[in-house]
């Protein structure tokens, strides 16, 4: 990667995979005998060995800081409740030896100089294979859980998370490398002119801080980033690693990939230093026609009668429970007021009427009832690649060739055993056509994933 | 059964190198081989087949001097040793000043689901400045570090009983995973003389109930004086120890059987025993090897030190552990205190039946004698 031209993108030829543990949305099956635990440890110890056995590169885990909400309650219908993903994740730290672990953790919430601490600790305990996938919030409904309350406007939101990350790794970068005495007969323990004191003063946070950790394996935690707004992508170009992006159709994905490049070399960084891994779901079998079959039952499980109801009651504010299911949308008026955020992120407000008309004009001209118009919206469908283990292992090989992604973060439709086909059938496949890894690279997630030793912020 | 009663439990804390501040200089391992998972693994393990029953992991700032500068979070060592261990009880130090409750509530509940249900909770409540200008936040000292402990874990206790233990239903007939009518806002606020910045927080919690349905609360003496399942309490030297253990469990019997989160136990709060500890070890005197350490470092500390053979700590544990339900050592260099307690002194505890059973799977509010709790949110009837 170093030979090359910096400025032009070269594709790798491969593709990885990550694995997303995420559990809080209608993609997770909870309806199926063969449904496990979203809390028990066992499945994730599961999930996380079977995605190594298979050398996925990463295992993440989501974060969502107050419980979704429906019609001003907590909604009922999906699987919802989940552990602190670096709690999680320092336990499976303990019984995995080569996958990532990555912590979907706010900037908004927390204090740099603890969250930063606690990375580098998963960093350290894994032997340099944490990361962190880094989300911003500032909606005071969240902010209702924390001591600051709802404190962040809207746009301030990446110029707060910035600060935070750069502070984050000032922190991470002071200690020097051989700070930490190699012989019990050292004069002290670690060198002092080694170890440096991190300030940060800004507008919303003072940062004072002797740090508590040397470097690790792979020196910092790799950043993730999913923001997909044009400041978003411009804040993952200027700091990410890996873009966790919304753009896994092939088209899409190669104009994501043209974006991210031209947006890297704005920002002084090179066109391969950002790399991408869209999220994405699989349903696999022996022939395409099984696929679509299973496709068949597992939207069926995902988007059942009442989530669907649940979808339109959303954006119409009101109850629709006397609606049928599998009858045309509600004529019934959405409810306009003003916004509020346990109608959900889907609510338009005043746009609200505009948009039921639209959606109604839209179902009877295709003919759909209201589980089948829900069905054809929800945002995985463009994210979910049917078909036999050949067929798929073509597709995903095409965008290994072009570099239209450098991985896949699939989410699982079932828990604890939804990888298993994926490891068992598709990898091999993907390895017979070379585009897969055969062994892991290394022992930190950085040599796994192919990325640079970071640059330190600050010279010693 | 009468010996069982009298039976207690031993905690080992697992912090760095020991509790001596030299004791990195007499580790059997670099000093750049501290910040490992590999570490914690071999000495929680080490822990646990030596049959303690409980390890604890200090956590907060680190000497500013020629000693151990670096400290890996208490409650990710702990998470960490959770798979790989099946009896030992974890708990972890977490901080209630500098922390974020919701977080510190979150992180708890799920160190008892990667625990198997034994977490506990020791309490601290940081009088650091330096702490304090870690998170930009001002200093507090005197009674508003209690209040602030006391808020937090108010916080904590009201979220691990926002999902009553029933609320995840899987009912496919109806599509519900959850049923709402178990979950609860808990709308803490922090009381009217509240000495630091007031605020509020909402619930529910993001995760379900924790396994035991309340962990386990632990802390200092004085500081939660209405809301702690242990009191550790600490004494000058070890015959002042004997004297204020007894006096401290009279004070809790005086104030009923009622513990943490409205659970109750016989005499109330368990009273666990600190005690620093060091022996004879590689044919040295428990005395020269302090000496030693010392020249490098002196060891301040506010527990009681107990400084000699393993047969006299043998005795000195036994008399100890009558009055006290458990004694939590800290060993001057772990390396080298924890073998000599393993081979030495646990063993011949066992034997004269001062030592509790170590339970496989066991939970802590198993160790302590405590039911599982009811939950303060369930409506009448909903709980068998």
């Amino acid at each position: 990667m170093t030979q090359h031209n910096r400025a032009k993108f070269q594709p790798s030829g491969t593709i990885q995979f990550g694995i997303f543990f995420q559990g809080v949305n209608s993609g997770t099956i909870w309806k199926a005998p063969e449904s496990g635990s979203q809390t028990d440890f066992e499945s994730f110890r599961r999930i996380a060995q079977t995605a190594e056995r298979g050398l996925f590169a990463a295992f993440f885990l989501g974060e969502g800081l107050r419980l979704r909400e429906h019609l001003g309650r907590p909604h009922a219908l999906d699987v919802a409740g989940r552990p602190d993903a670096q709690t999680a994740l320092a336990a499976l730290a303990s019984v995995t030896s080569n996958i990532g672990l990555v912590a979907t953790q706010n900037t908004t919430y927390n204090d740099p100089a603890d969250l930063a601490h606690r990375l580098a600790s998963l960093d350290l305990l894994s032997g340099g294979r944490a990361a962190w996938n880094i989300v911003t919030t500032d909606n005071a409904w969240t902010g209702a859980n924390f001591r600051r309350g709802g404190y962040l406007d809207h746009a301030d939101r990446y110029v707060h998370a910035e600060a935070f990350v750069e502070t984050a790794k000032r922190i991470w970068d002071s200690w020097e490398d051989g700070a930490v005495s190699s012989s019990v007969s050292a004069d002290s323990w670690a060198v002092p002119s080694h170890v440096r004191s991190v300030h940060h003063s800004g507008q919303h946070y003072s940062v004072d801080v002797t740090p508590r950790l040397p470097r690790s394996a792979q020196y910092r935690p790799v950043l993730f980033q999913a923001g997909d707004s044009p400041e978003g992508r411009d804040f993952a170009a200027r700091q990410a690693d890996v873009i966790f992006s919304a753009h896994p159709k092939f088209d899409d994905a190669v104009e994501f990939r043209a974006d991210i490049v031209s947006r890297s070399l704005a920002a002084g960084r090179g066109a391969n230093d950002v790399q991408i891994m869209p999220a994405s779901e699989f349903i696999l079998a022996a022939t395409d026609e099984e696929a679509r079959e299973k496709k068949e039952w597992v939207r069926s499980l995902q988007i059942g009668p009442q989530q669907a109801v649940a979808y339109l009651e959303q954006f119409w504010g009101r109850e629709l429970s006397a609606y049928d299911p599998d009858g045309p949308l509600p004529e019934i008026d959405p409810v306009v007021e003003e916004t509020s955020e346990t109608r959900g992120s889907g609510f338009h407000g005043a746009r609200a009427l505009q948009l039921a008309e639209q959606w109604r004009a839209e179902a009877k001209e295709k003919g759909l009832s209201i589980r089948q118009f829900v069905s054809s919206r929800t945002s995985r469908v463009d994210a979910t690649f049917t078909g036999s283990y050949a067929a798929v292992a073509d597709t995903l090989a095409e965008y290994a060739r072009v570099g239209a992604v450098d991985g896949f973060n699939i989410s699982p439709w079932l828990i604890p055993t939804g990888l298993d086909d994926i490891v068992n059938h598709l990898v091999p496949e993907l390895q017979e056509r070379g585009v897969y890894p055969t062994e892991y690279a290394g022992s930190t997630l950085r040599e796994n994933l192919g990325l640079a030793t970071p640059v330190r912020s600050e010279a010693f | 059964m009468s010996g069982n009663t009298q039976s207690g439990f031993l905690a080992l804390e697992l912090d760095g190198d020991g509790a001596h501040p030299a004791a990195w200089r007499k580790a059997r391992h670099v000093p750049d081989g501290l910040l490992n998972g590999a570490r914690i693994r071999s000495t929680v393990l080490a822990a646990e087949s030596a049959g303690f029953h409980v390890a604890t992991f200090a956590d907060g700032p680190v000497s500013s001097g020629r000693d151990v500068a670096g400290r890996l979070n208490a409650l990710q060592r702990a998470a960490f040793a959770g798979p790989v261990t099946s009896s030992i009880v974890l708990v972890p130090e977490v901080d209630t000043v500098y922390t974020e409750p919701f977080h510190v509530s979150t992180q708890l509940a799920s160190l008892d689901y990667v625990s198997g249900g034994r977490a506990g909770w020791l309490v601290a409540a940081s009088g650091s400045a330096e702490e304090a200008a870690a998170v930009g936040r001002s200093f507090a000292e005197g009674a508003a570090l209690a209040q602030e402990a006391a808020a937090s874990v108010e916080v904590s206790r009201r979220l691990w009983d926002s999902w009553e233990d029933g609320a995840v239903i899987r009912d496919v007939a109806t599509g519900r995973y959850l049923d709402v009518d178990q979950l609860h806002y808990v709308d803490f606020e922090t009381p009217a003389d509240f000495a630091g910045p007031g605020y509020s927080v909402k619930g529910p919690s993001i995760i379900p109930r924790p396994l035991q349905g309340q962990l386990p609360v632990v802390a200092q003496a004085g500081l939660l004086p209405s809301d702690a399942d242990v009191v550790l309490v600490s004494a000058p030297t070890p015959s002042l120890l004997v004297a204020e253990v007894a006096e401290v469990r009279r004070a809790i019997a005086g104030g009923g059987a009622v513990v943490g989160g409205g659970a109750t136990r016989a005499g109330g709060a368990a009273v666990v025993a600190e005690l620093d500890v060091v022996l004879d070890a590689r044919g040295q005197s428990a005395s020269g090897r302090l000496a030693e350490l010392d020249a490098f470092t002196p060891w301040s500390s506010s527990r009681a030190r107990f400084v000699g053979t393993a047969a006299e700590l043998v005795d000195f544990l036994a008399e100890l552990l009558v009055v006290a339900d458990g004694v939590r050592l800290h060993p001057a260099v772990l390396d080298v205190e924890l073998e000599e307690l393993a081979q030495l002194v646990l063993p011949e505890l066992r034997r004269r039946g001062a030592l509790k059973p170590v339970a496989q799977g066991g939970t802590f509010r198993e160790l302590l004698g405590l039911e599982r709790p009811l939950n303060r949110y369930a409506s009448v009837g909903s709980e068998n």
